[in-house]
């Protein structure tokens, strides 16, 4: 009799312990960002769904024209529809380095690391600094963020609209940059200038190219 | 009537009583370790994925950023798989008939998840939490943790594999002691906690020298500040400066709400 309470015991506890190895709590029948659906319904199985064609955030509909599609009334926009500060250029100058710099290079010269690698491209990333880009009003570069341009594609998913300004606007600062010249630095500043003067810095690189488009 | 037992019976005896006293200890060692080996864990193990993607020649040789294809690492709890439609705008141009590359091109066509070539769908997840873990990368990287304190040397991975084990004891270590874990660059004190994190993969990008204390936390995972010494005063004076909560840090509910 005792013999059998103590198997009987021992059972008891070892169903005890193995119910806790169970792992629904681990993957529980919910669905996270970029996971796998089952659902018949949807036909490539992605769980996130693109939104329905014409919804709008609450407060969130994109009224203003000029700072949504760089375009007014047809027409690219010549002034930044955004207040520039030096925040923005900053912020400017983390994206472009971010989304752009790899094809169109630190300095805006066409000869980003994606240029140099890709040996013989049919048509290599525009450089900022010919004339047709110059004289570019600014929302034709918001325009190619958002809808690409020639074989550039869109990178619109990555950067947000006002992401998308600040990056144009960072665009007018290289094109400054490159055509500048020693009056252009505030007095206080030309002492570092000349300093510095012989060692390599970011204009000695840049060779602004000829515009192929 | 012969003795049944031999005199040696009385060690075996007592030896046996002694085994079975160290038997539960020998037990849960072995659990232990085989739940904390890379068998379990898969740390340090290169995952078959569909294409043999190398974090290494795009963002350390191409120097492309980390936020270039994980968009929203720094805005969201997750850090993001790019879709078909970022790799094909450089690979439309380049690359353009590599067959290693078929997954990509027969995607951004279709529409749908890239795949291995026999049809079974889309990457293989590297690093994952349990469900009832509410990880948010954003608010590490606003903290100035680098993506490789917790996903290994990425920046070096030919095929991804999973840098640290991603158990709760790990992530309570720099929980608990976040003043260890935590880093700014002498040079550049002035960056928040996030512009820290790129800076560094930045310095790397121009060739700056690194300090023992970076290359150990990009490449080694052995960085924490010992005890009792000037450097944990830094980083207790980061943790005031980043704004870490230490008491709602080891809270249950900060990662299981």
């Amino acid at each position: 009799m005792q013999r059998q309470i103590t198997i009987g015991l021992t059972l008891v506890g070892a169903a005890l312990l193995v119910a806790g190895c169970h792992t629904d709590m681990w993957q529980q029948p919910k669905v996270k960002a970029q996971q796998k659906s089952e659902f018949q319904g949807f036909s490539n199985k992605a769980a996130s769904r693109p939104l329905v064609a014409g919804t709008v955030p609450r407060g969130k509909m994109k009224l203003d024209e000029a700072f949504f599609t760089g375009f007014q009334d047809g027409k690219l926009v010549k002034e930044l529809p955004i207040q520039v500060d030096e925040m923005v250029l900053k912020r400017g100058q983390e994206r472009f380095d971010i989304f752009c710099s790899h094809c169109h290079g630190r300095n805006g010269d066409g000869k980003g690391m994606i240029n140099q690698r890709g040996l013989v491209l049919v048509r290599p990333p525009a450089s900022y600094h010919s004339d047709r880009l110059r004289n570019m009003p600014i929302g034709h570069f918001y325009d190619v963020i958002t809808n690409g341009f020639g074989v550039m594609y869109r990178q619109a998913p990555g950067v947000e609209p006002a992401d998308r300004w600040a990056i144009a606007a960072y665009i007018r600062v290289l094109q400054t940059a490159m055509n500048g010249n020693l009056n252009d630095v505030p007095s206080d500043e030309r002492s570092k200038l000349e300093a510095s003067a012989g060692k390599p810095s970011i204009a000695d690189a840049a060779t602004p190219g000829e515009e192929k488009s | 009537m012969p003795q049944l037992f031999k005199p040696s019976a009385n060690t075996l005896a007592k030896l046996s009583v002694i085994l079975a006293g160290l038997l539960p200890v020998v037990v849960l060692y072995a659990g232990v370790t085989v739940s904390r080996s890379p068998y379990n864990t898969k740390v340090d193990i290169p995952i078959d994925q569909p294409i043999p993607f190398s974090h290494q020649h795009h963002a350390y040789e191409l120097g492309i950023d980390c936020r270039y294809c994980h968009t929203t690492v720094e805005k969201t709890a997750i850090a993001g798989v790019p879709p078909t439609e970022t790799c094909m705008s450089c690979h439309s141009q380049i690359w353009t008939n590599s067959p290693l590359l078929e997954p990509v091109r027969k995607s951004y066509e279709t529409g749908l998840p890239i795949a291995f070539a026999d049809g079974s769908p889309g990457w293989t997840k590297v690093n994952a939490v349990p469900d009832f873990v509410y990880f948010d990368h954003s608010i590490h990287i606003d903290r100035g943790i680098n993506c490789n304190v917790c996903h290994g040397p990425v920046n070096k991975m030919q095929i991804t594999w999973k840098g640290n084990d991603f158990q709760m004891r790990w992530c309570l270590e720099c929980h608990r002691e976040p003043e260890k874990y935590l880093y700014t660059d002498a040079a550049n004190p002035n960056l928040s906690g996030r512009e820290q994190v790129f800076n560094l993969y930045m310095k790397l990008q121009e060739g700056a020298k690194l300090t023992q204390r970076e290359y150990n936390m990009l490449y080694k995972n052995e960085f924490r500040y010992s005890p009792n010494t000037k450097e944990i005063e830094e980083g207790k004076a980061l943790v005031k400066k980043y704004g870490v909560t230490k008491e709602s840090n080891v809270d249950c509910y900060t990662c299981h709400h």
